[in-house]
């Protein structure tokens, strides 16, 4: 090997220092930026190599970002039918059965004139029974009854919505003689907003719940990897690499897994909510509603793809931080 | 460049792999370790490296004490010594090429310089046209020479080598050793672990002997400096 005259290039002809001059800084911040877009790109690679275990991560992913996110639309859906009727505080009063119109008409005004009530509606029994036939279609069943089984009834409609109020009032309604009966709409309006209240706790740990669970799983996921790359590492770390320069493809595949998850939820609620979206107008139209599901848009799922994306990198970092400082060479 | 002060290194085990050992190491020598497997010439290699640290004693390199450093300064550290690794160590799933390119792309050279001193590196040990094989269609010898370029591309201070003709037929040793020669010649301290005594005694280098972690005989080689007669 006529290697001499080589050899002086290749060292250069200087000293030796030990400490080897560190690239510029400029130089170092490309390179970093260089590792990093390789170890995104070497990392997707490696997920894409294996699609049907990486998919099945995606799926699984999914679906426990989906479940909670699709049970707390629901809810909110929900809570937004129950609130057109909440928030307007009502009292339906049922007039005995002997009672006039004319009965009826004076106490609906006098009703108006207190001051807790914005307005007092007297329906007619008449009037009612038109209503209930139009709606209900049970003209033949109607036609067969002797007589109108409906009684007048004053609809009242509080002027503040305060619960209070409205058990008040139905006390002093009873001891008017023309009152048969006061129906308070107050117990299931409780009732809604303590199932609500339930209902979003409930939503609420079994996100927590599965959030927990996917982390681990990810960070199972990367622990294996880890493994499998367990020599790379060991020789990466020999010849000097820093434990952020192995970190680095470790975390990135985490990203990947993650942002591939919340891709496969926001997707996923998409197509639940498109495809009940139809049977749910038809519903509403027979119940007189122009009620919509809504609260889902690109703003919602691009939030759960983030979601997805932190729970990966999270996942990623607790492998990565358990596992990458104790692999060394020996 | 070296000095090792009265190092002792003893394994959980109990096994003492090193008793005592003091020796000093010139910038551009190229210094021979042998003794039986097991003698303790790995551990030696692993302390310079860090991969291990002595239970007394003291390792110097080029005047820092290495039981000072921090484990942040590790790497760092390890990307001033290129190393040659008896099995190798290289990377299956990666090109020659790459393996090569391994400690630029830690250090963060940049995609011109990093082509230029990898071909170099592989010109030297005669793998130019192969740097875009994978090391499993290389023989024993061409991988051990992968890992002599990787050790070298970075234009290390200090050369470790532990067994580095294993498996090489004796033509192509006794290029690599010229090989180890030459960059002594040019400042690099080359430290080779070996038991190929017929090719040590060859080649007049001084010469470490270890013997259940002791250091028993040190030969004089030519004298330091002088050995740029060949």
């Amino acid at each position: 090997m006529q290697a001499s005259p080589r050899q002086k290039s290749l060292r250069g002809g200087r000293g030796a220092v030990l400490r080897t001059r560190r690239r510029p800084l400029g130089e170092r911040w490309l390179a970093w930026r260089r590792h990093h877009s390789q170890s995104a790109a070497d990392s997707l690679a490696r997920v894409l190599r294996d699609p049907v275990a990486s998919i099945m991560t995606w799926l699984v992913l999914g679906i426990a970002i989906a479940l909670p996110a699709g049970l707390e639309l629901a809810l909110t859906n929900l809570e937004r039918l129950g609130g057109a009727v909440e928030t307007s505080a009502r009292l339906s009063v049922f007039l005995v059965a002997d009672a006039s119109s004319v009965d009826a008409q004076s106490l609906a005004s006098e009703l108006t004139s207190d001051p807790r009530i914005e307005i007092a509606e007297f329906l007619s029994r008449d009037a009612a029974l038109r209503d209930f036939r139009a709606q209900s279609g049970l003209d033949a069943l109607l036609d067969s009854l002797p007589g109108n089984p409906l009684p007048h009834i004053v609809l009242v409609t509080l002027a503040g919505d305060d619960v209070s109020t409205l058990e008040q009032l139905a006390n002093e309604l009873y001891e008017n003689s023309t009152v048969e009966e006061v129906i308070v709409d107050t117990k299931w309006v409780e009732r809604f907003r303590a199932l609500m209240d339930l209902g979003r706790k409930g939503v609420l740990l079994l996100a927590v719940v599965f959030v927990i669970a996917m982390i681990l799983a990810l960070g199972n996921t990367i622990r294996l990897t880890i493994e499998s790359r367990r020599e790379e590492i060991v020789i990466v770390k020999l010849v000097g690499g820093t434990d952020a320069f192995v970190r680095r493809p470790m975390l990135y595949m985490g990203l990947w897994y993650g942002l591939g998850g919340g891709v496969v939820a926001a997707v996923l609620l998409g197509i639940g909510v498109f495809l009940l979206s139809s049977p749910v107008g038809v519903l509403a139209d027979a119940y007189n509603s122009d009620f919509q599901i809504n609260g889902y848009d690109l703003f919602d799922a691009l939030q759960l793809i983030l979601v997805g994306t932190t729970m990966g990198l999270i996942g990623a970092w607790i492998a990565v931080a358990r596992h990458i400082k104790n692999i060394n060479p020996d | 460049m070296i000095t090792f002060e009265r190092v002792s290194k003893r394994y959980d085990s109990g096994h003492d792999a090193l008793r005592e050992v003091s020796l000093h190491i010139e910038r551009d020598e190229l210094v021979f370790l042998t003794g039986h497997s097991g003698a303790g010439k790995s551990t030696l290699l692993r302390l310079i490296m860090l991969m291990e640290k002595p239970t007394r004693g003291r390792v110097t390199i080029a005047g820092a004490d290495l039981g000072k450093l921090r484990r942040g300064a590790i790497p760092q550290h390890r990307r001033s010594i290129g190393v040659v690794f008896q099995n190798h160590k290289l990377l299956m799933d990666r090109t020659v090429f790459d393996n090569v390119a391994l400690p630029l792309v830690i250090e963060g050279y940049n995609d011109r310089d990093i082509p230029k001193r990898v071909g170099a590196a592989l010109d030297k040990v005669g793998l130019l046209d192969r740097q875009n094989a994978y090391p499993m269609s290389l023989s024993g010898g061409e991988q051990q020479r992968v890992g002599i370029a990787r050790a070298v591309v970075g234009r290390p201070a200090i050369l470790l080598a532990d067994e580095p003709t294993g498996n090489l037929d004796p033509e192509l040793s006794a290029e690599i050793m010229q090989l180890f020669t030459d960059f002594s010649r040019v400042g690099v301290t080359v430290l080779i672990a070996s038991h190929d005594l017929a090719l040590i005694s060859r080649l007049r280098h001084r010469t470490l002997t270890l013997r259940d972690g002791r250091l028993i005989s040190t030969t004089q080689g030519p004298a330091i400096g002088s050995n740029h007669a060949g």
